[in-house]
């Protein structure tokens, strides 16, 4: 199939779905609206309200608060994962011991660890930074600890045969493959800092997109949250592809670079 | 004894074994002994399995011995075998270097300036016909290209000792030859010790000055030592057509093939 006709293809699912949308909750069948508007809203509500939001300058501040606290949460959490994971990795002893704490944490459902940070750090940005910290680090400690332990014994053999000594094995050889296991789950940590900043806004904040949805659903403005759902959407896709095209980059030498799983 | 003190390397009734999951041990290779001297090509055949690449491990350093010695340049090898460069069967390259890095980083590593040693890693691409490809990453090299940037590598150390695993094992049946050809281009010009692994009996011919066969295993042997005695310099191609080449050939083939089926019938057997 061509670019255009896949194109065309793909804005017609989004013109019939939203045609649908507006038809079932503005006109009578039957002689009942089907999709009330007070529960469902309709996509000129919705849109209109997005375009509001952009003419009036409103949403900048809760995108620049969610996507600072999104980054924040991603540098954190990758640099505490690799720094962590590669500690374990190189010492198996250190990692026996630790296990069982790492599995139960990793256990534990982040979400409930929220009231606690809001609790810690207050209502500002910090909280949902920590949040994010504790989704990120675990993807990438995981694949950075997996991606140092599995190095190619050729490749170590061929390092060791080279002259190398166990600092430059480190610099050459695991430093490298512990880098590449965090690029290749760059799609799924940025994803998740992302969902930690906005599940904490949205649980208790005084700005960012979670606290626009959370204040749209108090008033029952279900127009409200529809937009601030769409705008997150927008947001998360932007930044994927940003992650995208920074792959490519930093994995030019892999065989395929890991395709985006949408 | 006399003729061992210029021995590049010297195996000493070396026996290899292995610890196995349930606490028996295998005994991969049973007192090895070979030498190799300075400046000779020697090559090792044998079946499938037998520990001809253990035996390599063991020159290396990357394996020690259970029992038995081993000598290189007359000093008891501990630890690496810093002499030694080490062609692996398979892919070793750096995936994260492009074939110049790869080439260069073990000059890098030894303390030579970037800009210096990566110069010089161009000239040995050049050397081995690489020489629009120094930035290329691995995966874009065929499996012949990295074999070459992987001999690059190893030459690039100008080590005294070249310990060769099946290098071209998985390579087509042409490219292995111009692979031979080159590999003889390369070690006429200073002519290091070489032991060569491989079960391909007319590459190793074609290629050595001595042919060592090894038994089946467990528990191999080394049961047999011929001189080749064809002359220097070789065409890989045209050696195959030699009559000295098929006279020898039939000489040794008459010795590895009963190893070999011993090999075969314990690869399918289930023993």
């Amino acid at each position: 199939m061509s670019r255009i006709g896949l194109l065309s293809l793909q804005l017609l699912v989004a013109v019939v779905a939203l045609a649908l949308w507006q038809f079932f909750s503005t006109v009578p069948v039957f002689g009942k609206v089907w999709l009330p508007p007070f529960f469902f809203s309709t996509p000129i509500d919705v849109f209109s309200q997005v375009i509001k939001w952009f003419s009036t300058g409103v949403i900048w501040k809760h995108l620049a608060i969610t996507l600072w606290e999104s980054i924040l949460a991603f540098v954190l959490g990758s640099a505490a994962g690799v720094a962590v994971g590669f500690w374990f990795a190189r010492q198996p002893r250190v990692a026996a011991v630790f296990d069982p704490y790492v599995k139960m944490i990793n256990a534990l459902p982040r979400v409930v660890l929220a009231p606690i940070f809001t609790l810690w750090l207050g209502l500002g940005i910090w909280s949902k930074v920590a949040l994010g910290v504790t989704l990120v680090f675990f993807i990438v400690f995981f694949n950075v600890y997996q991606g140092v332990k599995e190095v190619s014994q050729t490749v170590l053999d061929n390092g060791r045969m080279l002259g190398m000594n166990e600092r430059q094995l480190t610099r050459h050889v695991y430093w490298p493959s512990a880098l590449s296991w965090m690029f290749s789950s760059l799609h799924t940590s940025v994803g998740f800092a992302v969902v930690g900043a906005v599940v904490g806004e949205y649980l208790g904040s005084a700005a960012g997109l979670g606290y626009l949805i959370q204040q749209a659903e108090g008033v029952f403005d279900v127009a409200g949250v529809f937009a601030g759902m769409f705008v997150l959407s927008l947001f998360v896709v932007l930044i994927d592809m940003v992650v995208t095209l920074v792959e490519r980059r930093l994995l030019v030498w892999r065989p395929q670079a890991v395709e985006t799983q949408a | 004894m006399d003729e061992l003190s210029a021995q590049a390397v010297a195996l000493d009734d070396a026996t290899v074994a292995f610890r196995l999951s349930d606490a028996r041990t295998y005994t991969a290779v049973e007192k090895a002994s070979l030498s190799v001297a300075h400046g000779e090509f020697v090559a090792i055949v044998g079946p499938t399995g037998c520990g001809k690449s253990t035996l390599l491990n063991v020159a290396a350093g990357l394996l020690r011995p259970a029992s038995g010695s081993v000598k290189i340049f007359n000093r008891p090898l501990a630890g690496l075998n810093r002499d030694a460069g080490y062609l692996f069967q398979a892919d070793a390259l750096f995936p994260w270097k492009t074939a110049l890095d790869n080439v260069a980083i073990g000059l890098e590593i030894a303390g030579t300036r970037r800009a210096e040693a990566h110069s010089r890693a161009q000239d040995f691409l050049v050397s081995v016909g690489l020489g629009a490809f120094a930035g290329r990453y691995p995966h874009m090299l065929s499996g012949g290209q990295r074999k070459r940037v992987g001999l690059a590598q190893v030459l690039i150390r100008h080590p005294k000792i070249l310990l060769m695993d099946e290098p071209f094992g998985p390579l087509d049946a042409q490219t292995r030859q111009i692979m031979g050809n080159l590999l003889l281009d390369l070690w006429s010009a200073d002519r290091k010790a070489v032991l060569f692994v491989t079960h391909d009996l007319e590459e190793a011919i074609a290629l050595a000055d001595r042919v060592v066969i090894m038994s089946a295993g467990p528990g191999a042997r080394i049961i047999g030592d011929w001189r080749v005695p064809l002359a220097r310099p070789r065409d890989i191609f045209e050696v195959r057509l030699d009559k000295e080449f098929h006279a020898l050939h039939r000489e040794i083939w008459s010795v590895l093939k009963a190893e070999v089926m011993k090999g075969y019938a314990q690869s399918t057997g289930g023993a």
